[in-house]
């Protein structure tokens, strides 16, 4: 059976009349295990919160140029206390198991290496919808396109307020299940105030590209913020808010402590719903 | 497809090179593409930027023979391209120098640089200075520690430099950071990328920029000798001075291209920074090529005595000329690019770079092979000298355990 598509939970929120969560957390931090604890709770899998509507898994590496100093300080430590690649599947399984999708985020070395082909059969099999790609701009995609069209897989591409309309345009075109709009320009990490490029872009991908779901992420942090963002976006995406939340719990000499993480979570799963 | 039409549109040189950059970055890659392109057809850039090399940088550079020294290299001629007599020492400046007008044409004022050792910050804090433009240089925290002399020289040019404190806190966390800060300041802010890596159009750019370096060898062996060199050799870190030293000769199938990697303590110790000797096929800091890299693609670090070749990549064209076979690369351990640094210093008084030393010890293998091979073809090896070694000698001092106290003292009171 084919995992179900990223693409799904945006909509089934939009039934609802409401914008997406889409929360991300990094494979490996504060452990593997840990990592897949966490994962549980950001699904709400303790009943606390009704978690988010779909996970992104980050897969950490050595050299991410697109994260900011929160997400590269988890994903460092990660990557120190020995996290491999094929961890990802785990994470895959056990968000699918607390009945959500998942797409994996990481960058093109990493999937390159494990073998395109390989790497999308993996994911498929452990439940995966799809990759979301901050590195791998469709001009040099080639391989990840027909390895995802041959697994059903989601490939979602970034556009940027630097995007040119044509660049929208083929982006969306070869975007599948959703497109990632980065709201600043910059790279990841909590911002307290929002920016007006945000609701410029989403207009113009709305324009160029009538029927794309969009998903907006960086800088969100709260639910104000997720509130706002959801008034013109499909999806919010949020990551370093919680992955800071881990961090200081680790730092405060408890890493497996997940209070701060459902806070900020229960925080944004009602700023999505805010009517 | 012909060398020199090479990269294709997109970056290519056949499976290496391209754009593995976020999105947000690719405006930018296309507006310096269609900026070089511009620039590269209009005389009057080309006429003020040769002005700056004459008599800002000091070019042409010299090609000094060096006797003494070719008695170590199998009795070849060897001629050394002296980048090291350039305005900041190195080869960096003819990069720097031709960016910096681009950053101008662009109507950008502020200018950001990675750096390893410090060469190609200092180039680029004094082009920022000299074309009145905003400077931030970043440089991994290990080595701010082991260059403040450089560190120093950048403010004192005006630059801010700002130490990087993620990752493994070298060159490649520093390039890291400046693409981070690109990506957030990309509409004022140029990346001036010191090295032929990089993104597209990067790779093609730095090494128009540097082959000057190959056009004027030629000239000037045409001129003194009347023929081509036999071969014409480099230090390889990302590649720049080596692509420069390269670029004119690529077409010239009789014209050996050689490149010296940094071997560290030795390839087979898997503590080096070769990556095309040591390494695989990946993608890192936006391009596909070389990479050291452990079972999963993650990058590994890279070790070598020599902080600017201390890089666990190198450029897309590098790999490409490996890959076709039109060029040899080698490794170079620290140990015999010390060993040549000294050779040089005592032999030509010359003192290099630790850089450049890597292509003199390739340059003394090489000759002993070439007198092999060739006995009557008088071979002429053209090394190019890529820095002077001023910033090392603190490096050279803990080598060769010299403590900088007098050997005696006189005149004293007993």
């Amino acid at each position: 059976m084919n995992p179900p598509s990223s693409a799904s939970a945006i909509t089934a929120a939009k039934s609802d009349g409401r914008a997406a969560l889409v929360g991300y957390l990094p494979v490996g931090y504060p452990s593997v295990a840990g990592s897949l604890e966490a994962l549980r709770t950001l699904c709400g899998a303790d009943g606390e919160t009704p978690g988010v509507d779909l996970v992104e898994i980050g897969l950490p590496y050595t050299d991410p140029v697109m994260d900011g100093p929160v997400i590269q300080r988890a994903g460092t430590r990660a990557l120190d206390r020995g996290v491999r690649t094929r961890d990802v599947f785990a994470a895959v399984e056990a968000v699918r198991a607390a009945g959500r999708p998942a797409v994996v985020m990481t960058y093109w070395n990493l999937i390159e290496h494990y073998g395109v082909a390989s790497f999308a059969r993996d994911l498929a099999n452990a439940g995966g919808s799809g990759l979301i790609t901050p590195d791998l701009v469709p001009d040099d995609a080639q391989p990840w396109l027909s390895a995802s069209e041959e697994h059903g897989l989601d490939r979602i591409f970034l556009v940027a307020p630097s995007s040119s309309e044509d660049r929208i345009t083929m982006t969306a075109a070869l975007t599948r299940g959703w497109l990632y709009a980065t709201a600043v320009m910059g790279v990841t990490g909590t911002r307290s105030s929002s920016s007006a490029a945000a609701p410029e872009l989403v207009a113009r991908i709305r324009r160029l590209a009538p029927q794309t779901l969009i998903g907006v992420g960086l800088g969100v942090s709260n639910g104000d913020q997720a509130a706002e963002v959801a008034t013109f976006a499909d999806a919010v995406i949020v990551g370093s808010a919680f992955i800071a939340t881990m961090l200081a719990a680790e730092d405060a000499g408890h890493p497996e402590d997940f209070t701060g993480l459902r806070s900020v979570l229960a925080d944004l799963t009602q700023g999505v719903r805010r009517r | 497809m012909e060398p020199n039409q090479l990269p294709d549109d997109a970056g290519h040189f056949d499976i290496f090179g391209g754009r593995y950059v976020p999105e947000a970055l690719i405006a930018a890659l296309d507006q310096l593409d269609r900026e070089f392109a511009t620039a590269n057809a209009d005389p009057d850039f080309w006429a003020e930027l040769d002005g700056l090399r004459r008599n800002y940088s000091g070019r042409p550079t010299p090609l000094t023979e060096v006797p003494r020294f070719a008695e170590h290299c199998g009795g070849v001629r060897v001629l050394l391209k002296r980048e090291d007599l350039n305005h900041t020492g190195s080869h960096k400046i003819n990069n720097v120098l031709g960016q910096a007008l681009l950053t101008r044409r662009m109507g950008k004022r502020r200018v950001i640089a990675e750096t390893g050792a410090g060469q190609h910050g200092v180039a680029t804090a004094t082009a920022a200075a000299l074309l009145g433009m905003e400077c931030r240089v970043y440089m991994g925290k290990v080595d701010t520690d082991r260059q403040a002399l450089n560190v120093a020289r950048m403010q004192l040019l005006g630059a801010e430099v700002v130490a990087v404190e993620s990752g493994s806190q070298t060159l490649k966390d520093a390039m890291n950071e400046a693409m981070r800060d690109w990506v957030a300041s990309v509409d004022t802010t140029h990346y001036l990328i010191g090295t032929v890596a990089g993104p597209h159009p990067f790779p093609k750019i730095v090494r128009e920029f540097q082959r000057v370096i190959s056009t004027e060898i030629r000239e000037q062996m045409a001129d003194r000798y009347g023929r081509l060199p036999t071969a014409v050799a480099a230090c390889v870190g990302g590649g720049s001075n080596a692509l420069g030293t390269f670029a004119d000769f690529i077409d010239t199938p009789e014209v050996g291209l050689f490149g010296f990697e940094a071997g560290g303590d030795g390839v087979e110790t898997g503590r080096h920074a070769a990556s095309i000797q040591g390494g695989s096929v990946g993608v890192l800091h936006g391009t596909r090529t070389y990479v050291l890299q452990n079972e999963d693609g993650q990058t590994r670090e890279s070790h070598s005595i020599s902080a600017g070749l201390d890089y666990p990549g190198v450029g897309p064209e590098h790999a490409w000329l490996a890959a076709t076979g039109r060029a040899q690369y080698e490794a170079i351990t620290d140990d015999e690019a010390m060993a040549a640094l000294k050779l040089l210093c005592r032999t030509e008084g010359i003192m290099p770079a630790i850089e450049s030393a890597h292509a003199l010890a390739g340059a003394m293998t090489l000759g002993r092979r070439l007198a092999a091979e060739q006995p009557d073809a008088d071979p002429t090896i053209v090394v190019c000298l890529s820095g002077r070694g001023d910033k090392d000698v603190d490096t050279a001092n803990a080598y060769f355990g010299l403590t900088g106290r007098p050997d005696h003292y006189t005149g004293g009171v007993a």
